[in-house]
Parts: C-alpha cells; sequence; structure tokens
C-alpha cells in the first residue's frame, strides 16, 4: 500500500561552484539531459538555479540541443590560468576571471549558447549585464526583420516567444528598411496542422520533436539561408498522433492547430489543470475554455506519465463536452433533484436484497465509483463496468480506452475480468431475478443488455451525459457531468492516482455525479458522507485499501503512485 | 624570394606528366607510402617504443605543418585531440569543397597530381589508425571525383589500398563522396552531416568535436588536400627538413591562388612568408601586376572571407631582432610577408591562400555587395544572426549599389555586421561579417559619399522611399 515511488538513496551529487551575476552559487555537476541522462550542467540549467530565466526559442527540455536561435547566449568568464597552469589571482586572493572575448577582437564579449555549454567550476556567468543583454537584442532584432508582425491575427498572440522577448529585449521601432523575405503561407501540412512559413524563426523543434518523440521524420527545412523555410516531404502528409505537438512547442505562431486557429484569443481562455479521458494513460492537459464552452486541451507536463506531451486524438476529444445534444434535465415522474433523488431512494430501500444490479462506467472518477459501490453493498447489487479496447502505441495511447480501469477494479465496481458478470447481469434480468438497474455513463445495449431485456426491468436508473438507448429506456435519467465540469481523480494503467480540476459549470440542471451520489448514498445506507471532493476522496482512501495513506492535497497537480 | 618553390605541384604541370598510375610510379610515386609502412619501431632514450604511427604523428607535428583550408590550425596538434581510446573507429576526411571564393589551388592536386593526395591519405590515415576514410569533393567538381575514383581504383589494384596493404597487415578503403553543392559543405562539422547524408547544418561545438564526436559520433579527422598532400613530403623529407622550408611557425610551401585585376592570375607554389604580398601581385613570375594605368585599391588577402587590406596601409609588426627583442615594425601592405602570423597581425588572414586584387576602376561598395550577394545566398539558415544578418546586409548594399543608398548606411552596415560575428554555431558568421566590417571601416568615405549622393539625387534626404525598397529586392532564387 505505499504511497509515493520508493528508489533506493540516490548516491551524493557531485557539486560545482559557480557565479551567476556575481552571486556564487553551487550546482549539481551532472544533470539530466532530454533522455534523462546524466549529462554535465549547462550554463542554462544552472542559471535556472539562481533563479536567472534565460530566454530561448530553440531550446526545449525534452529535445535534443540544436543551439541555433542564439537567443540564449551569455556573457561569461573562466578562471584564468597563468603559464604555470596555476590559477591566476586578484589582489584580494580572489581567483582573476578571463571573460570570453572574441579572438580576433580581445575587445568584444563572445558569448556562449547557455543551452549547450557545460558549466566548469569557477566559471562566472553574466546572464544580466549590458553585453549579454546586446546579444539578445540583436538576436530578436534578426528575428523580427522578416517576420510578418501580424499578432493581430496570429492564433499565438498571447502566448508567443516573440511578443514576450520583445517586451525585455524588443525596440518599438525597426530600423530595417528593406524588404522583408515572402514565404509560403496557410500551408497545409497535414490534417491537423496549418503552418505560415512566414512566422517560422526556424528553430527547428517541431523537427525534432517529430523525428526524435513521434518517430516520424516528417519535416525538414528547404531552400537556404534566409529564405529557408519549414516544410514536409513532397506528397507526403504530416499525419502521425502526435502532430498538434508541435503547434504547442512551437514558440511562435508559424504552426497552428486547424481545429483552434481562429476560434479563440488564448488571452480569454480559463485554464484548468486536468487530465485526459481518452484512454488510461491519463495524460496530464489544460482544458481551455471561455464562456462555458471548451475550446482546447493542452498537455501539462507530468514525468510519472506524458511528459510534455499527448495525442492528436485525445487532445481532440472533447467536443461532446460542448454537444448540443446534452441530457441536461432529469427525465422521470419527478424531475427535481431532491423530489427525483428521494423516490429513488425510496425504489432502492424497497428493493429486495440482490434484485438490483449496477453498471457502473470506467469513465467514472474514483469518488463516484466509491459511492455507487456503497450503494451496491448495501443492496447487495452485482456491478459490473464495460471494459473499451482498442489499439496502444509505443508513446503515450493505451490499449485500454477507459481512463480509470483501475478505480473500477480497485475499488470493486468491476471484477478483475472487467465485464465478466454483464452476462450475469443480462441472465439475471432475462429471468427476473434482477428487477432493478443502475447504469452509469455507459449505453448497455451495447454490451449484451438489449433493449427489450431493459424492458422488462421494473426500474431502470440511469445517469449520463449523452443520449443513448439506454437513457431512452430509463425510468429515471439524471444528467451528469464532463469531468471538464467536475472534480475527481482516476487511477492510470501504471497505478497513478491523479486528480483533475473543474472547469466549466454543468450544463443545465445536470449536477455532479458524486453530489448526487452522496445524497442518495445517504438517502439509502443513512451513512454520511463528506459533501467535499476532499472528504470524500480522504474517507475513500480510509477505505479502501489500495489508497491507504495517500490524501487529496497530497495528489498535488502530478499524482501520487500507488502499488495495483 | 620572387620566384616558386614547387614541392606539391613538382611534377603537375610538367610536359608528359598525367593522372596514370604508371607516371606516378615513374616519377617515384608511392615512395613515402612504402617508407610509412616499413618503418621499423623506434626505442627511446626512455626505454619506451615508438610504433612507426606515432613516429609519423610526431613528424607531422615537428614539421610545423598548418592547415591548409582557411584556419592555419596546426595538423600535428589537430591529430593529437583524437580520441584515441573510445574504442570507437577513427575516420579520416579529405576536405576537397574547395569553395572559397578566389581559390583554386586543391583542385590543381586533385586534376593534375591525384595521387599524390592519394598516397598523402594513406600515410595519414596509417599514421591515425583509420581504416575508413572519405574524400568529399566539392559537387562542382565532377571531373575531380571522376579522376580520384580512377586513381583510389588504380591504388587498390596495386595493393596500396585495400586489405594488408603491401603486406603491412593494414587495411585501408578510401570513398570519394561528391558535396551536394553548397558553400558550408566545406565547414567541417558540416561537411560531417553532409557526408552522413543530412542538410550541411554545422555542428554546435561544445559537444560535437570532430576529434571526440565526429562522422557518426566517432572520432573524426578532417584535412584539406594541401595539407593531405603536404603529409607525404614530410615523410619523404623529414620534419626537419620540411621545416627548413619556409620561415619560423610559418613553415613548408604554400600553393597560393591570385586572381582579380592582375595581369596573369594564377596559382603559385611558394615557401610560407618567403613572398611578400606585393611580390605575388606584381612580381612577373607571378601575377605579374596590376593593368595597364592602373592603380591598387585594395587586395582581399585569403580568400573572400578575409579581411580587405585597403593599398597603403601600413601594419606594426613584431619582429624579433638580432639581439633576439621583440620590436614593433611598421610595414605596408604590400610588403607583409604571406604568411599565416604576419596576415593575423595585420588583422586578417591568409586563409586559403587567395589573393583578390582590387584596382580603381572599381566601385568598392559594388565589390562588396557581390561578396555579400555570395554569402547571403550560401549561409546555411540554421543559426540565427547569420541567416538573417547575411542577407540583411546583402539588401542594404544591393540596394546602395542600385542607386538607393542613405548617408547612415555605412553605420547601419557595421552595426548588423558586429551582430554576426562570434555569435554563432560556426565560422560562416565571421566569414559574412569580416568583409563587411573591414570594407565598411576602411572605406567609410566611399560609403557615405555614396549613401549621401544618393540621397541627394533621389529626393533631398527624406528617407526610404517605395523605389529605394523595391531596388531593395535582390535576385530571387
Amino acid at each position: 500500500m505505499s504511497t509515493t515511488e520508493t528508489k533506493p538513496a540516490p548516491p551524493p551529487v557531485e557539486k560545482i561552484k559557480i557565479k551567476v551575476d556575481g552571486r556564487e552559487i553551487e550546482v549539481p555537476k551532472m544533470t539530466p539531459d532530454w533522455q534523462g541522462k546524466m549529462q554535465p550542467t549547462t550554463m542554462l540549467q544552472a542559471c535556472a538555479l539562481a533563479n536567472q530565466d534565460v530566454p530561448h526559442y530553440c531550446y526545449h527540455p525534452k529535445l535534443p540541443i540544436a543551439g541555433n536561435c542564439r537567443m540564449c547566449l551569455v556573457e561569461f568568464g573562466t578562471p584564468m590560468i597563468g603559464p604555470d597552469r596555476q590559477p591566476v589571482k586578484n589582489e584580494d586572493g580572489t581567483p582573476k576571471i578571463a571573460k570570453s572575448v572574441l579572438p580576433y577582437e580581445p575587445s568584444t564579449p563572445r558569448g556562449a549558447i547557455a543551452c549547450a555549454t557545460p558549466i566548469s567550476p569557477g566559471m562566472e556567468i553574466y546572464p544580466s549585464s549590458p553585453a549579454t543583454k546586446q546579444m539578445r537584442e540583436a538576436v530578436l532584432e534578426s528575428l523580427l526583420i522578416n517576420h510578418p508582425l501580424d499578432c493581430p491575427i496570429c492564433d499565438q498572440a498571447g502566448e508567443c516567444k516573440l511578443q514576450e522577448y520583445s517586451v525585455d529585449y524588443g525596440k518599438a521601432t525597426s530600423r530595417f528598411v528593406e524588404e522583408k523575405e515572402h514565404k509560403p503561407k496557410q500551408v497545409d501540412l497535414g490534417p491537423r496542422i496549418m503552418l505560415d512559413d512566414e512566422r517560422c524563426i526556424l528553430c527547428s523543434r517541431c523537427v525534432r520533436f517529430s523525428k526524435d518523440i513521434a518517430g516520424d521524420d516528417a519535416l525538414g527545412f528547404a531552400s537556404r539561408g534566409s529564405r529557408n523555410f519549414l516544410t514536409n516531404f513532397p506528397g507526403k502528409k504530416f499525419d502521425n498522433n502526435y502532430t498538434l505537438n508541435t503547434v504547442d512547442i512551437c514558440p511562435v505562431g508559424a504552426l497552428t492547430s486547424k481545429d483552434f486557429r481562429f476560434q479563440m484569443r488564448v488571452w480569454f481562455l480559463k485554464e484548468s489543470k486536468s487530465v485526459c479521458t481518452s484512454c488510461a494513460t491519463g495524460c496530464n492537459i489544460v482544458i481551455g475554455s471561455r464562456e462555458n464552452k471548451v475550446y482546447r486541451y493542452e498537455p501539462r507536463e507530468n514525468d510519472a506519465v506524458n511528459s510534455s506531451w499527448m495525442c492528436d486524438a485525445g487532445r481532440l476529444n472533447y467536443k461532446w463536452i460542448n454537444s448540443e445534444f446534452r441530457l441536461t434535465q432529469i427525465k422521470g415522474p419527478k424531475t427535481e433533484w431532491s423530489l427525483a433523488l428521494r423516490d429513488i431512494a425510496e425504489t432502492l430501500r424497497k428493493a429486495p436484497l440482490g434484485s438490483v444490479a449496477m453498471v457502473a462506467s470506467a469513465r467514472q472518477t474514483n469518488e463516484e465509483l466509491y459511492l455507487l459501490k456503497k450503494l451496491a453493498t448495501k443492496l447487495n447489487a452485482l456491478t459490473d463496468s464495460v471494459p473499451r479496447t482498442g489499439e496502444g502505441d509505443k508513446l503515450l495511447v493505451n490499449a485500454d480506452k477507459n481512463p480509470n480501469s483501475n478505480g473500477a477494479k480497485l475499488i470493486g465496481i468491476a471484477p478483475a475480468q472487467m465485464g465478466s458478470n454483464l452476462p450475469k447481469i443480462a441472465e439475471g434480468i432475462h429471468s427476473g431475478s434482477i428487477k432493478t438497474l443502475i447504469v452509469f455513463g455507459e449505453d448497455v445495449t451495447k454490451c449484451g443488455i438489449s433493449a427489450d431485456l431493459l424492458g422488462k426491468l421494473s426500474t431502470l436508473i440511469v445517469s449520463d451525459i449523452l443520449p443513448n438507448k439506454t437513457t431512452e429506456a430509463a425510468h429515471y435519467v439524471l444528467p451528469g457531468c464532463a469531468h471538464a465540469e467536475k472534480r475527481g481523480s482516476f487511477v492510470n494503467t501504471k497505478g497513478r492516482v491523479q486528480r483533475f480540476m473543474q472547469n466549466t459549470q454543468p450544463k443545465g440542471n445536470a449536477r455532479a455525479e458524486w453530489e448526487f451520489l452522496h445524497e442518495l448514498v445517504y438517502d439509502v445506507t443513512g451513512q454520511n458522507g463528506f459533501v467535499s471532493i476532499e472528504g470524500l476522496f480522504n474517507q475513500m482512501a480510509k477505505e479502501v485499501p489500495a489508497f491507504q495513506g495517500v490524501t487529496w492535497a497530497a495528489l498535488g497537480d502530478l499524482g501520487v503512485t500507488i502499488n495495483l | 624570394m620572387s620566384q616558386e618553390y614547387r614541392l606539391i605541384l613538382k611534377n603537375a604541370d610538367q610536359p608528359g606528366y598525367t593522372t596514370d598510375m604508371d607516371c606516378y610510379l615513374r616519377h617515384g610515386g608511392y615512395g613515402a607510402l612504402k617508407k610509412a609502412l616499413a618503418l621499423p619501431v623506434k626505442d627511446l632514450p626512455d626505454g619506451k617504443k615508438m610504433t612507426a604511427q606515432e613516429q609519423i604523428r610526431e613528424d607531422v607535428k615537428a614539421s610545423g605543418l598548418r592547415g591548409r583550408g582557411g584556419a592555419g590550425f596546426s595538423c600535428g596538434l589537430k591529430w593529437s585531440f583524437v580520441d584515441r581510446k573510445s574504442g570507437k573507429p577513427i575516420y579520416l576526411i579529405c576536405n576537397a569543397d574547395e569553395s572559397e571564393p578566389g581559390t583554386f589551388k586543391d583542385r590543381q592536386i586533385i586534376y593534375k597530381d591525384p595521387h599524390q593526395l592519394v598516397e598523402g591519405m594513406i600515410i595519414s590515415c596509417f599514421a591515425n589508425d583509420v581504416h575508413l576514410a572519405y574524400i568529399y569533393i566539392r559537387g562542382e567538381m565532377p571531373d575531380g571525383a571522376r579522376i580520384l575514383k580512377k586513381a583510389l581504383a588504380d591504388a587498390r589494384a596495386k595493393n596500396f589500398l585495400g586489405k594488408n596493404i603491401l603486406g603491412s597487415g593494414y587495411d585501408l578503403e578510401i570513398y570519394v563522396h561528391r558535396g551536394a553543392g553548397a558553400y558550408i559543405c566545406g565547414e567541417e562539422t558540416g561537411l560531417i552531416e553532409s557526408l552522413e547524408g543530412k542538410r550541411a547544418y554545422p555542428r554546435i561545438k561544445p559537444p560535437y568535436f570532430p576529434a571526440v564526436l565526429g562522422l557518426y559520433m566517432c572520432p573524426t579527422i578532417v584535412n584539406n588536400v594541401e595539407t593531405l598532400a603536404a603529409v607525404k613530403h614530410i615523410v619523404t623529407m623529414g620534419s626537419a627538413e620540411y621545416a627548413k622550408l619556409g620561415t619560423p611557425n610559418n613553415t613548408g610551401t604554400r600553393i597560393v591562388s591570385v586572381s582579380g585585376q592582375v595581369k596573369k592570375p594564377g596559382y603559385f607554389e611558394v615557401e610560407v612568408g618567403k613572398a611578400t604580398i606585393g611580390e605575388l601581385i606584381f612580381h612577373e613570375k607571378f601575377g605579374g601586376g596590376l593593368k595597364d594605368g592602373r592603380k591598387l585599391k585594395a587586395i582581399i588577402p585569403g580568400g573572400s572571407s578575409s579581411k580587405v587590406f585597403k593599398a597603403g596601409e601600413k601594419f606594426k609588426l613584431k619582429r624579433k631582432g638580432a639581439d633576439g627583442q621583440m620590436t614593433a615594425v611598421e610595414v605596408d601592405m604590400l610588403d607583409l610577408p604571406y604568411d599565416f602570423d604576419s596576415l593575423q597581425q595585420a588583422g586578417s588572414m591568409s586563409g586559403s591562400g587567395a589573393i583578390i586584387v582590387v584596382d580603381d576602376s572599381t566601385d568598392i561598395v559594388s565589390v562588396l555587395a557581390n561578396l555579400s550577394e555570395f554569402y547571403a545566398h550560401e549561409s546555411c539558415g540554421q543559426c540565427t544572426p547569420c541567416r538573417e544578418g547575411s542577407l540583411w546586409m546583402n539588401k542594404a548594399l544591393h540596394r546602395m549599389s542600385h542607386g538607393h543608398g542613405r548617408k547612415q548606411d555605412a553605420d547601419y552596415l557595421l552595426n548588423i555586421a558586429q551582430n554576426i560575428q562570434g555569435r554563432t554555431i560556426c565560422a560562416f558568421g565571421e566569414a559574412c561579417a569580416w568583409p563587411v566590417l573591414s570594407f565598411v571601416n576602411k572605406f567609410k568615405d566611399e560609403f557615405v559619399a555614396k549613401g549621401a549622393a544618393d540621397e541627394a539625387k533621389n529626393h533631398g534626404g527624406a528617407g526610404p522611399t517605395n523605389e529605394m525598397k523595391i531596388a531593395a529586392s535582390p535576385r530571387a532564387d
């Protein structure tokens, strides 16, 4: 029941003393690189430890280093070594520093790219010096001379590194009086990606991502010099399941998502930390919405789960949240929540033990499943969930398409062989031993319990988000919430317990399932639970062995791994 | 000394001398290789033993041979940086991508005496325990590639290449690889990328120093054609004899390409530092002087990327006097000995050994515009300062040379160039910035006057006009 990763004690970290802007700090000699291999710590990493952000475009911590944008050039010096190979000292005994200068012009500092240059003992880095600032200004100016400066119609505006660094290193006016280079615009790279080559700063992040992360060497540069442009191979579309990550890592507005472009200015988006529900991987995401409409998912970094990436299929799997067919009202004899729940509770209390069965969904949260399990225990109900499988891949996509199969199993709603109770439930309805069926988030007509069979039930209580054959046959339909509209937690395929936050409001009269289930459980069992998601989770963690020791607060943004 | 000293090109231009193996053998060819392979292990005073390979490496270091490609770096030192303990194969690449404007020396060796290069390469490979080597030849020299391929095939037939060379137990294969046609393919890490089948984007250093992480991430030596040819002569003559050629720290011979506005453009092999720039331009055995009635305006001393010298420019050179003291001597540009160190002291470089002569009939703005067009076209475009700066300078110079200059363009150009040099992945940044920096600084009055005249003529100095912007678009390609 351990709650956090248990690793052997790490070996002592060898440290190096350097100075950043005159302040001495000790930094590890080695730092993990983009693949997690230990490599000599770079100036950029050292500066980050000294709380000095070094601006950059091409550098990305999860990609091989390219060193091409030159924005991270910093002035630096190293301890001077005398002819006797001994360090030269100042009068006060401190080591004399030889600033790096151009060999052919010793009055001019020679910067080093912080992203690729390893630190050495005694090194001094000057990320705030006038020379460093001048180098950054020059690089930024170079990047902008041929840039179309079309921020008002660019989707990247608001989250664009050119804009951000322009605040610090840009000028209000340009001295560039020549004609700008013109390059292809609205290039249809693939089914999900649109390219504007004039905006591209040729940082090669997308090229490296496609080749080294997605394993699809699909992008490259053509032509030469300032006329370079990004392109895909002739006749080949940029179409793998990870293409939209290139839009995220594009520091400018060159690569845009066909799905998101021109839909919403990013500064209007309300963003919340959440988890993707398209498979059991549970990629960490940020949901962006405005006025209760979800506009996009973006991956959120979590090295224990998805690094900084997510698949295109998962990313675009949000449209159903905004569907016009969403269930928004209670359907049944009573259409107000308090009355309907009391009515349902009455029915369930009266039901003979064993006459109730329950099909819950492995797309539901741990908290909801836990409450349903309470109900099932009280009613001695046969329970199950519906397995969903598809194709997986080597990077992120899992073959299990339910986001919370492990939660359903650990909490005891689903048997070890998920779906193996479904035929028994069908048989029970057929034979008449099961009179009442509770269905959450599944269309059971697709898994062996036909509409005819449902017609034999005396009570069918269904909660769902969108209408289907099962909701049509229901005596009671309780409108529920998409994960974007509520809080909760899932257990991913590797046992990572991850929580997600509410982003939008429930549609119409719908309510978060855990809220109304909490009332129903009280009404049926008389047990009072917690009225907050924190309390509910913590109570579950105490009662369900697999979660022991975990608290809602401890889940944090990145989750906690439990033993499966 | 106003005459050639032909060592590498000794036979090349002799009547009847061909590229055939037999011809080369008749002239003592592959003797140096046989000598190298047969070198006995040497006993050192301290009881250690020195293998044949170590002896050759030591000889090359002692000879003072400096790279003939452009940087003039000590060849022996370069070889000594090679990581010999990595367990990975060591590769040697002959850089035959001769592309620096004004330079036409390596191709003389390739076209006229290819076996000399092959022999020098085999010896260099043997000395460095290389078993696979490449000749990366410029794509625009298909004849050269054909000649080299034939030479290699002939060498293979004679067992100078292949398995167990001449019974020595040493195996070596050399392949010719034709470049894809870009100046940047001559930059050693760009060349390696190109050889690996990729775009010739130079690699960042650190970490990709070829001596450690070169071709296929293995230790790699990249040497110029002329450098490798010289190795053959060092083995033949011995390092001490070779070092007697030329001047201290600038040993051996160099093939100098003289071009531009001289009567007799051509290539001349001289002892390094024994001829002055003036001799190379004006002496009848070399460039033969300017065209009649012309005066010297400028020379570009070491390939188009080197900093220009203005006629009449004087430099202070440090010279060792008879008493061993260093004294500063004032030297006219034309009296500079054509060697590595003097030109460096004069703020430029001998680079690829190419002197380009400019006389007073030439508009200096147009010369620079022409050079900058080359560099804008050849920038690989990988890193920002060079990619954007090279075309920016080109556009400004094109505008200036098409009658739309401005008074401030001189400073505008200087500032753009200053923002490139020293900030790029490879030395191309310097290559495109140095001509601009040196031309504009040294001929600033001409640049300012041109801008002022254009402003007065066009619109009385009211700033850029639409016509200026239209004129500012260089040819697209």
